[in-house]
Parts: structure tokens; sequence; C-alpha cells
């Protein structure tokens, strides 16, 4: 929000300067998120007065004025504004001033008429957005006197990030009042006095629903000038606000409540009939609101109405039939306190959110209506005259807020904060917040004033003294906790380690967003998931995540797009499955390798990734925990990979992981034309491990025997090695495949595949006899099996 | 004898003149072979008197060792330079570049939040995580967010059909946290969160650390404490902060956390504060025997100032010539 320097010092002026004061409200949780300097550089320009204006005889849109500078002397102007006229008052640059819309000012001829100056628009002098005439200065504007001072600039103005609880201070009272208790300074009251009744014009108001509308103040204002303007003060303090002048009649509702936080509404009296009835809302009705739109009303809405129905919506805005407008002449002001629980959120129910909505929503001072209905007939009559009725003011006394003492305890205070503060200091600060204070033998006994929502407990009343006392002051204390040891556990891998694996294997991590598109999600999970945002930002990340796989891709193909060749990429990330009512997550582990086995260097030839080198990795990854032996790769089919090249990881009849080639087709999609290799596991399970028991290992020699077998295509290695270790349990301990093998001397459909058979005894040196017969019974079982016939 | 002396002397020129082990040996074979000078010469003492033959052989055998020292050193030497020889053929240019694997690299988003986590694992803090597709009470209600409140406005929060959401940040581990072990705690919640939200400074998701320490007479200068240590053990120097007073619904009183950057500089880094009674209590947890303070931060934050990254939006866009400056 938005608080002209000058304004707030107009409430409470401390010694801070500028920035200081910005650093004091900053510290104390209102954030200054800026300090803008308005209308400064206009040193020089003066107040002016258009006498005459003649046309330019070269141009139809140009008009030569003769202006006054109020010194006597009175200059030829040169002027394109279409709103520039005899006897109005405007700002008048003479040659070499600079301004901050524009270049330094000359002499010059205008399509060969000489000007010895300009008449200044809002947006040369860097005060407004209105280019589109010269500033129009009210006829009682000083001729002579220097702009600047004339409109008291330049001022600065604080943008201020107000916090929500804080709606007490989305005023210049109500800041001014903060301020005075941070820095000491007095708070000057404003002058609002009662302006006494000089008609008996009363509206009548009823208040039948107290929950809906617990106080009411009115106003009628009758016999105003329709044809008055707001004075360029009030305009200009509604501008630095941030707020266009509109009607002065709206104006000045929009000026009580920057000034005092209570959000007004002004009704054309004569459009008003009957009585005004706050209350909620019927099922199926409708209004006209005053931009234009029409909502349709649901009934936990507090609505404004009279007898032709809904005229408003309560707090948040007015009705376009009973507003002002230039032919009103009879005005009803309303000052309402509706409570937060009826507004807050009903105005984004309505994708509206106004000044008064977001005043509401956050509490508006219970006590405040008949002060703002006061300003605003004071400023109504200053500006437009009129006759004010006297101030109608119902209200429900129970349905009020209450005002509840709050106990705070000097102990408490003292331990949450970590330091001992002076009792006569925390009196003072709670006293300068407008508490009603009373100390105790223990502590202090306090009561809020009514526009403070957000004090409620005693910690409320501890954050209070802090941020006045100042959070800097508080000083730090390390604490000295018992800190038993706990359990570092071997039965799950660290994902460090997990990452620095791969990081070593030439894998980079990526981090990719949880939602994907629906159709990729789809495609490589090969179910359609109900994990799909309401309101996502774009198709393209509307669905949660059934694989890593999909967002890999798309910066895989990113990276291939960038003439990056060859590409690692590993995530650690959470994928979604599920139900809405049930949805499971779970963290899993992906990598990708797309592009040649290793960097391109010198001396090696060079090849494509394929499944086996991604095997490599993922087992790799699996003997961390040491649980390989248990661990079996199993031809699979997935949607996203080829047929055929595709494997799930399965431990303890539980498959943890899927690895294989992309299938072309899905690579196509992504424009990628290379072969892509993928694993995913789950990394709960495939990162638990085993807490390893060692057994004493054999002091005897091993014999190394190899064999070739010719086998069907469909036989894997995986069964042979079974069957081979099978064969002979206590002395082939271990089989290596060296050599897979398909071509002259093979025939077609066949294979062959040679072993490496290590063979041991634990407890005596193995004879070639003992090995002879080990071997003999492989084989023979290899035959039997798989009808595999040794290759000799 | 004299006669020996020159013999040994001839034999040893010869020896210093053969350029090749080839030539050497040829060397040895004509003195010290079957047939060579001095083998001849000791089969010639049996010719001698009884009584000279000792003295003689001794002589004999001199001369022979001598030859024999002769030839091994020039064997030694000739032996050396060959492989010097053979050595040298095997130069190469080192300065070409080793062949193999290279390595990849961690994602500084990644990468920082296990530095976050180390930190605080070593000052006695346990890990814990939550689900981010969480439920209403958890990441609004329980954190003293009731419906309606203006703070929720706010979160710009993502939303399934039944009213379920992608939590809007780590807070509600602190919940889950206090439920399931109770009071006294110690620890963080690293995790990715949410917001509805996508320009220049914006990513619809990002990463949190949540801190909770809940126990008996836990203070705001605690609070100060730990969190200027984080600052000064994560940033490897000392580190000048500033609490400010702030608000967030969970915690009173609440402060947002400023470090001082270059040229007065106040950069905000991180908003924290003392559990709110109604948190704790909504926890299981009783405000007047625990008192406790909580924090969050955002890893990208912090990994934009450790790293001197200026555009948040690169971190997720993964362009492999961005991240390889990691490790």
């Amino acid at each position: 929000m938005k608080f002209p320097e000058s304004w707030l010092r107009e409430w409470v002026d401390p010694s801070e300067g500028t920035d200081e004061l910005a650093e004091r409200l900053t510290m104390a949780g209102h954030e200054v998120d800026g300090i803008e300097l308005h209308g400064g550089g206009l040193e020089g320009v003066v107040v002016a007065e258009v006498l005459e204006v003649a046309p330019h005889p070269g141009a139809d849109r140009l008009s030569i004025c003769r202006v006054a500078d109020g010194s006597g002397n009175t200059h030829s102007i040169v002027c394109g504004a279409p709103n520039v006229s005899a006897g109005m008052k405007s700002a008048l640059a003479l040659p070499g001033l600079k301004l901050p819309g524009t270049g330094t000012l000359r002499r010059t001829k205008i399509r060969g008429v000489e000007s010895a100056g300009m008449l200044c628009s809002a947006v040369e002098l860097g005060i407004g957005d209105d280019s589109d005439g010269i500033l129009m200065l009210p006829d009682d504007a000083p001729v002579g006197t220097q702009l600047d001072a004339y409109l008291n600039l330049p001022d600065r103005i604080y943008d201020l990030k107000l916090t929500p609880n804080r709606g007490d201070c989305f005023s210049i009272l109500g800041m001014a009042r903060d301020i005075a208790a941070l820095t000491g300074a007095r708070l000057k009251t404003a002058d609002v006095g009662p302006v006494a009744a000089s008609t008996d014009a009363e509206h009548p108001v009823v208040l039948e629903d107290s929950k809906a509308c617990p106080r009411f103040a009115g106003r009628v204002v009758l016999d105003i000038d329709a044809a008055a303007r707001t004075p360029i003060w009030l305009t200009e303090r509604l501008r630095r606000s941030g707020i266009r002048s509109i009607h002065p009649v709206v104006d000045i509702t929009n000026y009580v409540m920057l000034e005092l936080g209570q959000p007004m509404h002004a009704y054309d009296l004569d459009r008003l009939s009957g009585a005004i009835r706050p209350r909620f809302a019927n099922v199926g009705e409708r209004v006209l609101l005053l931009d234009e739109r029409e909502v349709e009303l649901s009934p936990d809405t507090v609505v404004i109405s009279d007898d032709s129905g809904v005229i408003g919506l309560a707090g948040i805005m007015g009705g376009r039939k009973t507003a002002v407008s230039d032919s009103t002449t009879n005005v009803f002001f309303e000052a309402a306190f509706w409570p937060q629980g009826v507004i807050a959120g009903r105005g984004r129910n309505y994708a509206l959110h106004t000044d008064a909505s977001l005043r509401f929503e956050r509490g508006v001072d219970p006590a405040g209506q008949a002060r703002a209905i006061e300003r605003a007939t004071a400023l109504v009559q200053e500006i437009a005259g009129g006759a004010a009725g006297p101030v109608t003011d119902v209200h429900h006394a129970d349905a009020m807020p209450e005002r509840r003492a709050m106990t705070l305890r000097q102990s408490r205070l003292h331990s949450l904060l970590g330091m001992e503060l002076d009792k006569g200091e925390v009196t003072g600060i709670l006293q300068s917040l407008r508490l009603a204070v009373e100390e105790t033998a223990d502590g202090w006994i306090a009561q809020a004033p009514g526009f403070r929502f957000d004090l409620a407990i005693e910690d409320d009343l501890i954050e209070e003294v802090a941020r006045v006392f100042g959070y800097d002051r508080i000083p730090e204390v390390t604490v000295t906790a018992a800190l038993p040891l706990g359990p570092v556990t071997e039965r799950q891998i660290d994902p460090v380690r997990v990452a620095d694996t791969l990081v070593a294997r030439g894998y980079q991590e990526v981090v990719s967003y949880s939602f994907i598109d629906v159709e990729s999600d789809h495609r490589f999970t090969g179910n359609a998931s109900e994990l799909v945002l309401s309101n996502p930002i774009s198709s393209e990340m509307s669905v949660m995540r059934g694989s890593l796989w999909p967002g890999m891709l798309k910066i895989a193909a990113s990276n291939l797009a960038r003439q990056q060749d060859r590409v690692r990429l590993f995530e650690f990330g959470t994928t979604f499955h599920g139900t809405l009512a049930k949805p499971a997550e779970v963290m899993r582990l992906a990598g990708l390798a797309l592009g040649p086995v290793v960097p391109e260097q010198w001396g090696s030839r060079s090849r494509e990734v394929d499944f086996f080198d991604i095997k490599a990795d993922v087992e790799a990854l699996l003997d961390l925990g040491a649980e390989e032996a248990r661990t079996e790769f199993a031809e699979t089919e997935h949607a996203a990979l080829q047929p055929g090249q595709a494997a799930q990881i399965v431990r303890d009849g539980k498959v943890i992981g899927v690895l294989g080639k992309l299938h072309p087709t899905a690579g196509q999609s992504l424009d990628i034309s290379r072969s892509v290799l993928l694993f995913e596991l789950d990394a709960a399970a495939a990162f638990a491990a085993r807490v390893p028991v060692a057994t004493a290992i054999s002091r005897f020699p091993s014999i190394r025997r190899d064999i070739a077998l010719v086998v069907a295509e469909q036989v894997s290695a995986a069964q042979l090695i079974q069957v081979v270790l099978s064969a002979a349990p206590d002395i082939i301990r271990r089989a290596v495949v060296f050599d897979v093998y398909r071509g002259p001397g093979i025939e077609a459909g066949l294979k062959s595949i040679a072993l490496g058979l290590i063979l041991q005894e634990t407890s005596r040196t193995l004879t070639d006899e003992d090995a002879d017969s080990a071997m003999a019974a492989a084989v023979q079982k290899l035959q039997q099996t798989f009808a595999a016939v040794l290759r000799e | 004898m004299q006669a020996l002396d020159e013999l040994v002397q001839r034999a040893k020129g010869e020896i210093d003149s053969a350029a090749t082990l080839t030539a050497l040996d040829a060397v040895r074979v004509a003195w010290l072979g079957k047939k060579g000078t001095l083998t001849l010469g000791l089969k010639q003492l049996s010719s001698l008197p009884a009584e000279q033959r000792p003295a003689a052989g001794e002589e004999i055998n001199r001369a022979k060792n001598a030859i024999q020292t002769g030839l091994d050193e020039r064997r030694q030497r000739l032996e050396q330079a060959a492989l010097t020889q053979k050595l040298s053929q095997d130069r190469i240019d080192v300065t070409l570049p080793g062949r193999g694997m290279s390595l990849g690299g961690r994602h500084p988003v990644a990468h920082t939040m296990a530095r976050i986590e180390k930190i605080f694992r070593d000052a006695g803090f346990g890990v814990r995580t939550g689900p981010e597709i969480e439920d209403d009470h958890h990441n609004f209600t329980a954190l003293n967010i009731p419906e309606n409140h203006p703070a929720r406005a706010l979160h710009d929060t993502f939303y399934f059909p039944g009213g379920t959401l992608l939590r809007t940040h780590t807070s509600p581990v602190q919940i889950r946290s206090m439920v399931e072990e109770g009071a006294p705690i110690r620890i963080i919640a690293p995790g990715r969160v949410y917001r509805c939200d996508s320009d220049q400074t914006h990513t619809p998701m990002f990463h949190q650390v949540e801190g909770l320490v809940v126990d008996r007479g836990i203070s705001f200068a605690n609070l100060k404490a730990v969190l200027h240590q984080f600052v000064a053990s994560f940033f490897e120097r000392d580190a000048t902060l500033r609490f400010r007073a702030s608000y967030f619904p969970f915690t009173e009183p609440s402060a947002e956390v400023d470090v001082l950057w270059g040229e007065g500089r106040w950069l905000e880094i991180l908003g924290c504060g003392m559990v709110h009674p109604d948190v704790l209590r909504s926890a299981g947890v009783d405000p007047e025997e625990f008192t406790g303070y909580a924090f969050g931060m955002g890893v990208e934050r912090l990994a934009m100032l450790r790293y001197d990254v200026h555009d948040l939006r690169t971190f997720f866009e993964n362009d492999l010539r961005f991240l390889r400056q990691f490790h």
C-alpha cells in the first residue's frame, strides 16, 4: 500500500528522516518495498494563467496563448493541448528548464511562430500519467507561485508490504498510530469534530440480522452542488496513494477510507427506495455492480438491499442502480462495520478484490463508523456545500467484537524471548500501542483497542513487545541440548552415495517439474492418472507424473537441440500413483543414456551406448547394497520400451525397477532418432541394503574350466548359469560369460555362449578328477535342460 | 706374470670396445669360453712343476675374475643403454587427454539441499519428509491458517478435484512429525513445494527446507543463534543478519531474516519464528510445557546467492552447459 510521506507526517512527525523512518518500519514488520520520489525537479515551474488563446495560423491543432506568470510579464506560448482555454490556470516552464518528462526547454519556433516556453502536462512534469492535455489547476491557484510549493511537492511515497494480520494499518491514521508507538512521536489527532445537522432528513436503516451487520452508520446530505469539482489537494493525495479521481463524492469516500481506514459508500439518495436493509443474500438473487458486471449471489454473501432488491455487495462493491452520478444532488453516506467472518473470501468468490474488501477481510475498527461519517460530511460541505441530516448509527451491541483482557506473564515473556526486559519498559510499550495495561505481581493484564484484531492471546502481546522493543536487541543464545547419538544405518544406502556413484559414471543430475502433460504420462505409465490438477499453470504441467522418464526425455531432447551429443542424466524424484482419494508417492531414481558410450576422445573407437552399458550402471548401483545376489533381471514388456530390449528388476518377487531401450516410436515423438536407454528404480526398495556377514575365504587354489555351449536363442544366459551352478554346488563356485557368438558355424536360431567356470573346494585342493566329474555333471544337466550341445 | 697382466689389459680393451651385447659375448667366448685364452692357460697348469702350480693357478684365476668383472660391468652398461634406447621409443605426448569416462555432476539445487541437510544433521537435527500431495488440514488449518484467512491468498495453491492440494510449503511436515513423535523434537524437513505462479522470479515448483525445534525453554534468542550459525556455515564466512518483524500465522513472534550482501544491500533469505501455541496444540504438544522455533528457507534462493545465479528459471531448464559448471 502506498503512503505519501507528506500525508503521514501531517498525522505524526517523528524526528527520523525519510530513510530512517523506512528502516524503522521495515524492522517493525511493515516492510518498505520502495520509496518513490514524486514531483522532484520542478524548480522554476510556476502557476500561470492563460490570458488569451488564438488559433495558430499554420496548424489547426495548435494555439497561440498569452500566458501570465504572475510577475507582471506575459509570454507567448504555442500549445497543442486540446484542453487549453482562456482563463485557465496551468503550469508554465520557461526556456532553460529541464523537466522530469522532457529535455532542456529552448526558445523555439513552432510552425513559424515563436514559443517562449511551455504549458506542461502531468506526464511532462512527472507527476501523473495524463498526457492528453496540460495540467489543469484550480481557478484559485495563485499565479506566480512555484508549482512544487503549491502542490506540496516533492513528496516521497512509501510502498509498504503490509501483513494480513494488521488490518488496522491500512490507513494513514493506523500507520501513524504505529509510527507513534515505534518512535515515541506524538500522534496528532485529526480534526474530525461533529458536523451539526442542518436538516432533519434521514434515511431509514434496518438491521434485522445482527450477524450480517452489527453496525451501520449513515447520513443524508441534501442539495450538494452537482457541478462542484474535487480540489487538487485531495485529488493529489488520492493519486499519490494510487487512486484516480472519479467524482467529488466518490473521491471523498475514498479519501476517508485512505485516511481513517473505514471504507465508505455513497448512494444517490433519490435512487433509493425504502429502508436500507443489510442481510444475507437469497439464492438466485442478482445484482449489477458498479463495474457493470452482474453477479449471481450465493447465500453466504451479505448484501445491502432496499425495497427494490439488492443494491450492493456488503464491504466489497456497491451496485450500479443506486450509484452517484454527475447529476446527483442528494447523497446518503454509508459507513458500516462488516465483521471479517462475513467478508473473508467472498470477494474472491466473485473475483472481486477491492480496497474495501481488502480492509474488511483484515478487520476494520468497529468504533470508527461515526467518525468516518463526520469526516465525509465535513469534506462534502467544504467542497460541494449541502445540508446534512443527523447521523444514523444503528448497532447491535451484543454482536460487536468482544474486547478480551489478556494476561501476560513476565516469566513467559522472558523465557520465550530468551532475555529479561524491564517491567516499566514493557508497560510503556503496551501503552504506546494503546492497550489498557495494568501491572500485576507477575506481569500484566492488558486489553487491546478495538482496532487490533490480531491481539487475542498472551503470545500476541509478547510479539508486540518484541517488535517495538526491536528484534535486533534480543541476544543470540546457543542451545545446549542433550544430543543422544542415533543409529547410522547400513540398511539403506545414503542417497548422496547413490548420486555420487552415478556422477562418477558420467551422469549429470537434473531436476524436473513434478507435473507433466497428460498424454506423456499416459504413454509412459500405460494408465490414465486421476491426479490431474484443477488449476494447472498449463496443460503441459497438469498431471502428477507417474514416471520420471517423460520429463527426463524432454530434457534430453532439448539438450540434443543445443548440440549436446552425449547425454547422461539422472533424477531423484517423487512419482505419484493411486487415486485422488488415496494418492501414493514413491521416491524413484531414473537415469537416461544417449550417444557415444564414452565421451569423444582420441585413440579409442566409439560406439553408441546400448542396453548392457546402462545395465552395468544399474548393477553398480544395486551393488552398493550388496544385494545383487538376490536381484534378477527378467525380460519384460513396457509401453514405452522396445520389445525384446526391456527388463524388469526383481528382488524377492517384487519388481524394484525397469530398464530398457526407448521404443523408437516414442523417440520420434520427441524428435529423438538415436538410441535412448533408460532406467527407473524404486529408491526405497533398490537401495535397501544388507549388513554383510563375512565367511572365511578358501585357502585352496581354484581351477578354471571354459566351455562353449550351443543353445536355442530363447535360452537366457541367466538360465544357463543357474543350471551350471546347481549341477555341482559345492564345487562350481562362479560362472562368467566371456563370449556370445552367432554366425558361421552356428545354425540360425541358435547361439553359442562361452562360460568360464571357477571350481574350488573349501576343505582341500581340488584334483583334476574332481573337476572332470563336476564338469561332466554340469554338461549333462545342460544337455538335459536346454538340449545344449558342447561346442568343441 | 707380467704377461698375464698384459693379457688382462688386452681383454679389458676388447671388452670396452664391444658395442653390442653380441660383440661382448664374442669377447667373453674368446677369453673365458671353453677354448678361450685363459681357459687354455689354466689347462696348461698341469704341465707346470707341482710346486709352481698353486701360485700360477691363483694368478690365472685372478686374471679370470678381473676379466669376468669387466664383462659384467660392460654387460650391465650395455643393457642399460639398450633399455634406455627402447624406452625412448615409447615416449608419448603427456599433454594428450586421458581416455575413458568423464565425471557427471550434481544439480546445484540438490547439492545445496544436501549441504543444508549436512549442516543440520551435524548439529543433531533429524531429517523428515512428508507427502507432496497434502490435505487442507496439514497445509493450512493445523498451521493456524483457517479457511478464508487472507494468508491463504498469498499461497497460490494448486488444487485437485476433491480438495486435496500440492503442499505450498514444507511446514506440514512440522505437524506430521510432532503428531508422530511428540516433543522434544529437533528436525529439518527438506522437499519440493508448489505455488501456482510462474514468472521471472517464480517457478511453480521449488524447494524448501523447514526446521523445527521444540523443547522445554526454547527461546527466540536460540532461534537467532542457530540461524546466524547456519548462514555463516552455509556461506563459509561470518554473515551480518537482521531479524525483522513479520507475520506468519503459524509462528509468533515471526521474523524474516535478511543477510547483508555486498554494499549495504539486505537480501531476504528465510522466514522464522516461535511456533504458535495453537500449532503446538493442534499437534498434541502442550504449549505451557514446551516452546519451540521453526524456520523455512528457499533452497533455490540460497543456491542463487551461493553460486551467483541470477535467473531462477535456469535451475529447471536443465541445460547441460549450465549444469556442468557445478560439481
